[in-house]
């Protein structure tokens, strides 16, 4: 029981992550962008080449910090897949996204659907489809709770690593939306954006900001996964149907409600693990998608359209 | 005279894959080219009618449920009634909601068929699929190059029977209203025509023709599998449709063949360019070559080969009745 609650957050960390810089694309780019997954994949593969190139100076993921499975050197991975990933999705906008705004949301999601296939399979040429990990090294998992308690629990520092450093990202996220002036814009804008036009906000300005902070959070997010599971090509496009689910679940634009909403997706999927079995994991993404556009479409904290 | 045998041979093969192709485009046409509706999960409806049929009309088997060996038409029918039927649960979830979610419950639809098909092995035979689907017609033309044919002049008769209901369809008043709506729905409201149940109905028709391309194709090759209705075929449709020009019925079936041409030949070119070690990257780099293909017609050449044809009524032309 509590190894299920367990599981489920730190698989929602990841998925609250990547959903959080979706629904800010949704918001304020304005189009469902089906290759933010892909970013996520991306990201989880920059650090493994940087990781490589570093590797070249020192021995694998540098000499482990404590009791994680990796050392400083995963950390300035992690650094150099969130600048590269950024720069992927600011160059991704330039080429294509630009473009096409005019023409309407539609376009814009048929162009990123067509961008994800592209990007995915790119990632499958230049790396291979077999799975691969930043470290052989297996990590112990330390027993938290004992097995009496509930089932007991068991949790790698890793796992830990994972989920604080989640809470921390989201905290200074919405700190950066509250009180600096771009994120204030950035609220504006998702709100209004020809009263945002008017009150001499750069709507360009704007959409920068929004797709670095989509980029830096999904590199974060496709690290986390390949420190927590493994890296694949696929990665991405499996974890879209989750990262589209929390979005709708906690309602567009609402930088909590992804948060809580990917929580919550993730933990459906590590309740159905162990409910159905571990194949049809991914199908409680859509269960959970289903039931809420039955229930309350516009999400837990979503405005109404 | 082999050589002209083979490719008769390889032709007919072909001209069968793009007509069935033709066929699903024609239905996402309805769909995205009159009504606007945006289906990312084409894949799965696909998927849907050819694993109908053919569970319908495999005879019986120990592998897997199903196998009531129903004649091949009834199969057809009965795969365009569940793709219909899936049709109409998501559009009755999505359609009334903004265009983003239609996209997005598609999307799942698609993945959680792949995964039914995947994994429900006693139903859908799992990795492995359903094999011997009967071929039509086999006990008089035997497997040869007239059985490809005849097969062949049977799924282009059923692509010129959809091309000519669509037409008649989409310039009745029903179709106009389909276009007002897409156009502005907010108009076409205040003219007292529901907006959901036009949609609905455009969707549910498309996703039928879906279901049949997918039997037609499943009834060709004899065997399908869930590796067969991957995203990347979702995506080569929406590839034949924008290129050949979305609301346009005759743009619908010249992408479908036209984009059919570009696949196969980037994939033969591809294969004989990087060594036979490295094909897995061959097919992938196959698929971001389609990718480019598109993103550069959207950009450059947004409305497609033929474009959207403006229809009238057939009675514009008429004399103005006496006032």
């Amino acid at each position: 029981m509590l190894q299920i609650v367990a599981d489920g957050l730190i698989i929602g960390s990841v998925i609250a992550l990547g959903a959080i810089g979706l629904s800010l694309t949704l918001s304020i780019v304005r189009f469902s962008n089906f290759s933010h997954g892909e970013l996520l994949g991306w990201g989880g593969y920059f650090a493994l080449s940087a990781l490589a190139l570093f590797g070249a100076a020192s021995e694998g993921m540098g000499t482990p910090i404590g009791p994680f499975s990796f050392g400083w050197v995963m950390l300035g991975a992690l650094l150099v897949a969130c600048v590269l990933t950024a720069v992927l999705a600011l160059a991704l906008d330039h080429v294509l996204f630009r473009r096409l705004r005019r023409q309407g949301a539609i376009t814009l999601v048929i162009a990123s659907f067509g961008a994800a296939l592209a990007l995915r399979n790119l990632l499958l040429f230049w790396y291979g489809g077999v799975p691969q990990y930043y470290s052989q090294n297996l990590q112990i998992s330390i027993p938290l709770v004992s097995r009496d308690v509930l089932g007991g629990l068991r949790i790698t520092p890793d796992q830990l690593f994972v989920l604080a450093l989640c809470l921390v990202a989201v905290t200074a996220l919405h700190l950066f939306l509250r009180h600096s002036t771009l994120g204030r814009s950035m609220r504006a804008s998702a709100i209004n954006p020809n009263l945002a036009r008017v009150a001499g906000i750069d709507p360009e300005r704007v959409l920068r900001a929004t797709w670095i902070i989509g980029g830096v959070l999904a590199a974060v997010a496709g690290v986390f996964s390949g420190i927590t599971v493994q890296l694949r090509p696929t990665m991405g496009v499996d974890l879209l149907l989750p990262l589209f689910a929390a979005v709708i679940l906690g309602g567009i634009g609402s930088v909590w409600g992804a948060v809580l909403g990917g929580f919550i997706v993730g933990l459906a999927e590590s309740a159905s693990v162990s409910i159905v079995g571990a194949e049809y994991r991914a199908a409680a993404a859509f269960v959970v998608l289903i039931l809420i556009l039955l229930v309350r479409p516009t999400g837990l904290f979503g405005e109404k359209h | 005279m082999p050589d002209l045998l083979g490719w008769l041979s390889y032709g007919s093969f072909f001209l069968v894959f793009a007509s069935s192709f033709a066929i699903i485009a024609l239905g996402l046409n309805l769909q995205w080219g009159f009504t606007g509706l945006f289906n990312v999960g084409v894949a799965g409806f696909v998927a849907l009618g050819a694993y109908t049929s053919a569970l319908l009309t495999t005879p019986e088997t120990a592998d897997h449920i199903g196998g009531f060996g129903w004649p091949v038409a009834l199969g057809w029918l009965a795969a365009m009634g569940v793709s219909g039927l899936a049709g109409l649960l998501v559009g009755a979830l999505a359609l009334r909601l903004r265009h983003d979610y239609l996209a997005i419950t598609t999307f799942g639809i698609a993945v959680t068929i792949q995964l039914v098909a995947n994994n429900a092995t006693r139903l859908t035979g799992g990795p492995f699929g359903v094999q011997f689907i009967p071929k039509p017609m086999q006990a008089w033309l035997g497997t040869g190059l007239a059985w490809n044919l005849a097969y062949l002049t049977l799924s282009l008769l059923l692509l010129g029977l959809a091309y000519l209901a669509l037409e008649k369809l989409v310039r009745s008043p029903w179709g106009r209203v389909l276009r007002a709506i897409r156009e502005d729905e907010d108009a076409a409201a205040s003219l007292g025509k529901r907006a959901f149940l036009f949609r609905l109905q455009s969707f549910v028709i498309g996703s039928m023709l879906m279901g049949l391309g997918g039997a037609v194709y499943a009834h060709f090759v004899g065997y399908i599998a869930p590796e067969d209705f991957l995203p990347i075929l979702t995506f080569q449709l929406w590839a034949m449709l924008i290129v050949g020009g979305s609301g346009n019925n005759r743009g619908a079936i010249l992408g479908a063949f036209v984009v059919w041409i570009f696949w196969a030949g980037a994939g033969a070119l591809l294969r004989g360019w990087i060594p036979a070690a490295e094909q897995a990257r061959a097919a992938a780099l196959q698929v971001v070559l389609i990718g480019v293909l598109i993103a550069l017609m959207l950009v450059l050449r947004p409305r497609g080969l033929l474009g959207e044809e403006i229809a009238v009524s057939r009675h514009v032309g008429d004399k103005a009745p006496p006032v």
